[in-house]
């Protein structure tokens, strides 16, 4: 019998084991997922939940739902990784074994990382939306904002879901708006990137759209600390932006576990070959999703597409065969504008995101990199899509690597200045 | 890509004038890229340099300000002090690496 042993039950997580569970012999492998509860969340769904757009039920179910029948789901807080022997112990003392090892444990927020973040003011005048308490938090505080300057500011990089703090951004302009409340409310976009987004194409397009809602961008500020007595943000080069409401990304984190492992790098990921997803230290451990180190973005399309490559490859290397598939980095992201639109990028470690129409050339009914109405009404379809099609691995008609098809590149790439100007 | 002379030396650099090449880099070509960038090299650069060139070595890519501060135990407050501005872009310029790419 070959133990296969899954940590973590989240989107990746669970994407792989439903692929895996019909690829592998039920009678030659045990498949065991570990996870600290039973709340499956739909992370996407979190960045509507300040606005009253979507309410917590539609967010949260229970993670057996979606684990085929035969999977055993073990609840538990992981202590440590040996991987010398080959087991893993839970914080309660249990320990499992096993023959191949998948780690899909994800990325964190961590506010205790910012001096000044956890505070006085935490979730008083500083929130977070990549968690579900933060994001209802945030609600509550905008319900009750009556105007003043309001940031939104991302700590380092990289942070799952990138495009989530522009998107935040674009929608709490439009909700001012609406509430007729736009001209007291002084907007700052604040990030450690030289500019709105980190690929050239995109980033100057989404730049001109920050400048057209008179969103002030503060770009290349690193955060030293907060001081929460003056509401400031204060950088290690000595910025200081004041703010009355702040919506910060704290710096993201793989799981303690690994680090305690030693398995992972300076932000708890684990080291893999971005290809194949094995971990370069041990060659019957795999990293998917957010909790890898590869150079993508760390987001569910991309465990999406992930998935699709290693499931075939995973029953090749447990057979001690050659892996011929390989992941090319595939990246995909709905971004919500504000006022019912939104834009689709598409892009992979070699090919940033770029203007065309998607799946079908010149047709779409998406469009890349520009804003419509389509794109926001895929944006909420998604939703279904992933608790029905996503989660429980049923085919996408959508191709793992990415294509060209479709996808225009501008006659002059812009190119950033050289150092020496 | 363009190759450059830096001092006596000929390198390939990219459009944004970092070296393509690990093995072109010498100590001379980091003082001719430090001044270039208005930069004078103390001992206190060189133990950056040197942590930046040995961690590349064995990983592959370009460590960032947070790993230099944890892995070489420099304080990301004296990087920015050292090369000030844009330290992550800097530190690798002047070290003969690609920039990093952290950002994704």
């Amino acid at each position: 019998m070959q133990r296969l042993l899954v940590l973590g039950g989240g989107t990746a997580g669970t994407m792989v084991v439903n692929k895996l569970h019909r690829k592998l012999d039920p009678s030659r492998w045990q498949i065991t997922v570990i996870d600290a509860d039973d709340k499956h969340l739909y992370q996407p769904g979190f960045l509507f939940i300040p606005f009253g757009t979507y309410q917590v039920a539609q967010v949260v179910k229970p993670r057996r739902r979606f684990l085929p029948s035969g999977v055993e789901l073990v609840f538990g807080e992981i202590d440590v990784v040996d991987p010398n022997a080959c087991q893993v112990r839970l914080c309660d003392g249990r320990t499992l074994g096993y023959d191949h090892l998948i780690i899909a444990t994800g990325t964190t927020p961590r506010p205790d990382q910012t001096p000044g973040m956890l505070g006085p003011q935490w979730r008083r005048s500083i929130f977070d939306f990549y968690t579900l308490d933060g994001a209802q938090a945030l609600a509550n505080a905008l319900a009750g904002f009556d105007g003043g300057a309001m940031v939104v500011q991302v700590v380092d990089m990289p942070i799952k879901c990138p495009v989530a703090p522009l998107e935040f951004t674009f929608l709490a302009e439009a909700y001012f708006r609406r509430r007729g409340m736009r001209d007291r409310v002084e907007l700052t976009y604040v990030t450690p990137l030289p500019g709105a987004f980190t690929k050239p194409i995109a980033s100057a397009h989404l730049g001109s759209m920050l400048d057209e809602r008179k969103i002030a961008l503060e770009p290349d500020f690193m955060v030293e600390r907060i001081n929460p007595e003056t509401r400031t943000l204060i950088s290690y080069d000595e910025r200081e932006i004041p703010f009355d409401l702040l919506v910060t990304v704290p710096l993201n984190m793989g799981a303690d576990y690994i680090a305690r492992s030693g398995l992972g790098d300076e932000l708890n990921y684990v080291p893999v070959d971005k290809h194949t997803l094995l971990s370069k230290a041990y060659s019957n451990i795999f990293a998917i999703g957010d909790a890898n180190n590869i150079p993508t973005s760390k987001a569910g399309s991309v465990a999406h597409f992930e998935v699709d490559v290693f499931a075939r490859n995973f029953c090749e290397h447990a057979a001690g065969q050659p892996m011929s598939g390989r992941f090319d980095g595939h990246a995909q992201c709905f971004i919500e504008s504000g006022d019912g639109r939104g834009m689709l990028i598409d892009f992979n470690y070699d090919t940033e995101p770029l203007a065309g129409s998607y799946p079908v050339p010149g047709v779409g009914p998406f469009g890349l990199l520009r804003e419509s109405v389509p794109n926001h009404w895929g944006k909420l379809a998604f939703r279904w899509v992933y608790w029905h099609a996503l989660l429980p691995g049923r085919p996408l008609p959508l191709p793992a690597h990415l294509s060209m098809v479709g996808k225009h590149r501008p006659p002059t790439t812009s190119q950033s200045a050289p150092m020496q100007e | 890509m363009t190759v450059t002379t830096i001092g006596e030396a000929h390198v390939h650099i990219d459009a944004e004038g970092f070296l393509t090449n690990y093995d072109e880099w010498n100590a001379d070509i980091a003082r001719g890229l430090a001044a270039a960038i208005g930069i004078e090299l103390t001992d206190a650069h060189w133990k950056v340099l040197k942590f930046l060139r040995e961690d590349y070595a064995e990983q592959g890519e370009t460590a960032t300000l947070r790993r230099v501060s944890t892995r070489a135990g420099i304080p990301v407050k004296e990087l920015f002090a050292l090369f000030p501005g844009k330290p992550a872009k800097k530190m690798a310029y002047i070290a003969g690496l690609p920039k990093p790419v952290g950002c994704v």
